[in-house]
């Protein structure tokens, strides 16, 4: 929190009025004078957990709790259920600490940061985003180009360097993106840097060559330094599905992802599928993407996310 | 005594024929699944509680066949209605014989439209085509480099401006590829989000001026939800001709597809199938279609039984297993049957009557193979009548059929230590013992 306190919210605001009528509009049908649950309203709120990409199992799980908790509620007004329903959506992320953020990168330097991701989801665009708050944050930052197979990586990420004003790493497209990583957390290290972030390519995650050279990254990186990377964050496509279910899951299998991205909220897809992610595997959402611009990203709130998907 | 063995096997074939027909209440439980498997596969909620009423309405009433259930039945019907309904019309692009071919790329931000573009560009030009890439994204960081340097591994050249202007380099575009003796010009855009006003207005105004002869959604496999109003707003603005789903290489359902084929109804054209150029496929509708509803399970089985089994031989078959008349022609047509559906063990579990029991039979697809060839090598009378395959017959049906007198020798006995186990089992009314005494090697 402390490092991105200083973040324009307007912009997500601005984003959920966008798409707030048409949820405005379900939930007062849904609402509007009834004071029993009936199966239609649950059923409406059924329908708003699915279409929030929440998925078939969460959904019914998260409504047969509301049932039980509601059966010795008196008030059973609209409003109540749909508060209950938040209530219990929140309560999947009670499990996540906001860290001491600081302490940790002070404890650490340089602070090796590994994102990782399926292709497209917006990995060097939050590099680009990660690298400006983290300079704004009074920090000496370093790009590691690691995505050494897509066309214009390099140009792409330069750019993003030159827009967050840090130094970049880079080599010839080809080259073994494990040698990137190396020598960027070798020049950080001789340089006295306090934060690395290395990009990678975009992988599928059933692509088995694919996946063991993501690990080769990681162990070549803890190599050199024993305790890094100190964090790997995992670059969800707000748009996705129940996918993203099984690229967190494959993703963890061959590095320790330590935290979620998720991007391109600012668009009308909610991004329900990481409370599953969150429920079962516990690997907190640390930011969300809401644009394009360097400035868009925030801390992830589980409040503001929930509130994202019934917003009144 | 005879009676009430007939009768025996008319009741277990009975159960397996599952209820004669279908009723709301033998099928809730199905459709209640595939609702599930379909939300899971990330069709949109609304686009699978429609199509799942449709296809129950449609189905209400109809005759179960035999050797499988009602589930089975209505999980059959609704594969086929998928894949209709994600097939449809034909998947090939327009061309304007003529004058200029103009397709424009349409899409989401990184759905794949770059790489598609380049993809696009490489098959077409296998058809002689004199192509120009255009880059209209002016905006992402290195997308007109990322489209050269796709242009260039394929040799295709790209044009753009040093203006940050999307329409203009269009028009500039245009003018050159006509200037240039261009045939065909692609057009890559910066991906949008459909709720962004001012890009969408952009999009407007390139399909305006372009009037594109094919215009294309390009949209990831792995969306979720909310890809009925991405290709809703998409299809308002631009009135796109087809869809090109992507990432396939992947391992996400794709029940997108039907959520954007229903509510747009426009033709699946492309899948993209990975990160390399030559990864563009034409779209087949009943792959996809199991992919959605999970595959290799009941639906290929029910698929195949229907496909391939002919009601009238199956109940030929019966007769004959429960006269105990089954010969080696007998034996060939099955093989016949078998080769087409792939795997024996899977047509076994289909004969009625036999069902369950094969599961745990042990049997060699391959060996099937030499065995045909040896059958195939026996006169008609030969395969009616085993009885009269003599040592020379054997070695002439060996050579016949490229195998050895071994081969043929155990085949004969096992063979007729089938038929020996058939009247054993017709006598107690069971056929479990039967396949597992039938090896093939
Ligand atoms: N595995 C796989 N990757 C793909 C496929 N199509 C595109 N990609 C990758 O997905 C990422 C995004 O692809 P682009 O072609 O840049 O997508 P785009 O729509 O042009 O993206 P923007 O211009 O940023 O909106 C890249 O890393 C591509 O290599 C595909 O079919 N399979
Ligand atoms: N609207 C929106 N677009 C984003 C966001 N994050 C990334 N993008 C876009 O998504 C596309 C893919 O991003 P990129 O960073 O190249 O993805 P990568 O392949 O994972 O590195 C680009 O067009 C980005 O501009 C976001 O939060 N919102
Ligand atoms: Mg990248
Ligand atoms: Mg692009």
């Amino acid at each position: 929190m402390v490092m991105f306190n200083n973040f324009n919210f307007s912009k997500l605001k601005e984003g959920l009025t966008k798409t707030r009528d048409k949820i405005v509009n379900t939930i007062t049908e849904t609402i509007s004078g009834k004071a029993v649950i009936d199966d239609k309203t649950l059923d409406e709120i059924e329908e708003i957990l699915i279409t929030s990409d929440i998925g078939y199992d969460t959904a019914t799980n998260i409504i047969e709790r509301t049932k039980i908790s509601l059966k010795s509620d008196k008030d059973r007004s609209g409003l109540n259920i749909l508060g209950t329903v938040k209530k219990e959506l929140i309560s999947i992320f009670d499990y996540m600490q906001i860290d001491g953020e600081e302490e940790k990168i002070n404890k650490s330097k340089p602070y090796i940061i590994l994102v990782v991701g399926i292709n497209g989801v917006g990995k060097t665009t939050t590099i680009g985003k990660l690298a400006h708050n983290y300079k704004k944050a009074g920090l000496k930052v370093i790009i590691g180009s690691a995505d050494t197979f897509r066309a214009a990586a390099n140009e792409q990420l330069d750019i993003w360097a030159q827009r967050a004003g840090v130094e970049i790493m880079q080599k010839k497209q080809g080259t073994d993106p494990s040698s990137v990583a190396f020598d960027t957390i070798r020049k950080a290290i001789k340089e006295k840097y306090d934060i690395v972030l290395i990009d990678t390519a975009g992988r599928l995650h059933n692509k088995s060559y694919l996946m063991e050279e993501l690990s080769k990254i990681k162990r070549v990186i803890n190599k050199v330094l024993p305790n890094a990377p100190n964090e790997t964050f995992l670059v969800l496509d707000g748009n996705t599905g129940q996918n993203a279910l099984v690229q967190a899951t494959e993703f963890s299998k061959v590095t320790d992802i330590t935290g979620l991205i998720v991007t391109k909220l600012d668009g009308t897809a909610k991004g329900g599928v990481v409370f599953q992610i969150s429920a079962k595997q516990k690997i907190p959402v640390k930011y969300i993407g809401i644009g394009e611009g360097i400035d868009d990203l925030q801390t992830f709130n589980p409040e503001q996310f929930v509130k994202a998907i019934f917003d009144i | 005594m005879f009676e009430e063995l007939s009768l025996k096997l008319e009741n277990t074939l009975k159960k397996v024929r599952g209820q004669g027909k279908l009723t709301e209440k033998n099928i809730s439980d199905t459709l209640r699944e595939i609702r599930r498997v379909l939300l899971d596969a990330d069709v949109n909620y609304k686009v699978a509680k429609e199509f799942i009423e449709q296809v129950s309405q449609k189905a209400l009433g109809k005759e179960v066949l035999s050797s499988i259930s009602p589930g089975q039945l209505i999980t059959k019907i609704i594969y086929d209605e998928l894949t209709i309904l994600l097939g449809g019309d034909r998947s090939e692009i327009k061309l304007n014989g003529s004058g200029l071919t103009t397709i424009l790329v349409v899409g989401l931000q990184g759905s794949g439209k770059t790489t598609f573009c380049g993809k696009l560009s490489k098959k077409l030009k296998e058809s002689n085509l004199k192509i120009l890439l255009i880059a209209a994204d002016v905006y992402r960081p290195a997308a007109i480099d990322q489209l050269k340097t796709l242009g260039s591994q394929i040799n295709i050249p790209v044009f753009s401006i040093s203006e940050q202007d999307a329409v203009k380099t269009v028009r500039l575009g245009i003018e050159y590829a006509k200037e240039n003796g261009f045939n065909t010009v692609i057009i890559d855009t910066a991906g949008r989000l459909h709720v962004d006003e001012e890009m969408m207005l952009e999009i407007s105004k390139i399909k305006e001026l372009v009037n594109p002869t094919e215009s294309l959604f390009v949209v990831d496999s792995m969306t979720g939800q909310d890809a009925v109003n991405s290709a809703n707003a998409f299809n308002e603005k631009v009135n796109y001709d087809g869809i090109v789903l992507t990432k396939l290489d992947g391992d996400s359902r794709g029940g997108a597809a039907l959520s954007i084929r229903s509510v747009v109804g426009k033709p699946i054209k492309f899948i993209s199938n990975g990160e390399k150029l030559d990864t563009l496929e034409i779209f087949h509708p009943d792959r996809l279609a199991s992919r959605i509803l999970g595959k290799g399970d009941i639906v290929s089985l029910v698929e195949k039984a229907q496909e391939n089994y002919d009601e009238l031989e199956a109940g030929k078959l019966e007769e004959k297993l429960r006269k105990n008349k089954f010969d080696f022609e007998d034996f060939l047509k099955q093989i016949k049957a078998i080769k087409k559906m792939g795997s024996l063990s899977s047509l076994l579990g289909m004969i009625p009557g036999l069902g369950a029991q094969v599961k745990n039979a042990q049997i060699d697809d391959k060996a099937l193979v030499k065995v045909e060839a040896i059958i195939n090598s026996m006169t008609t009378k030969e395969r009616i009548a085993p009885k009269i395959l003599n040592g020379n017959r054997r070695k002439r049906i060996a050579k016949g059929s490229g195998t050895s007198i071994q081969d043929v020798n155990r085949l004969i006995k096992q063979f007729g230590e089938m038929q020996k186990m058939m009247s054993l089992m017709n006598q107690k009314g069971g056929g479990n013992s039967l396949l597992k005494n039938l090896k093939f090697n």
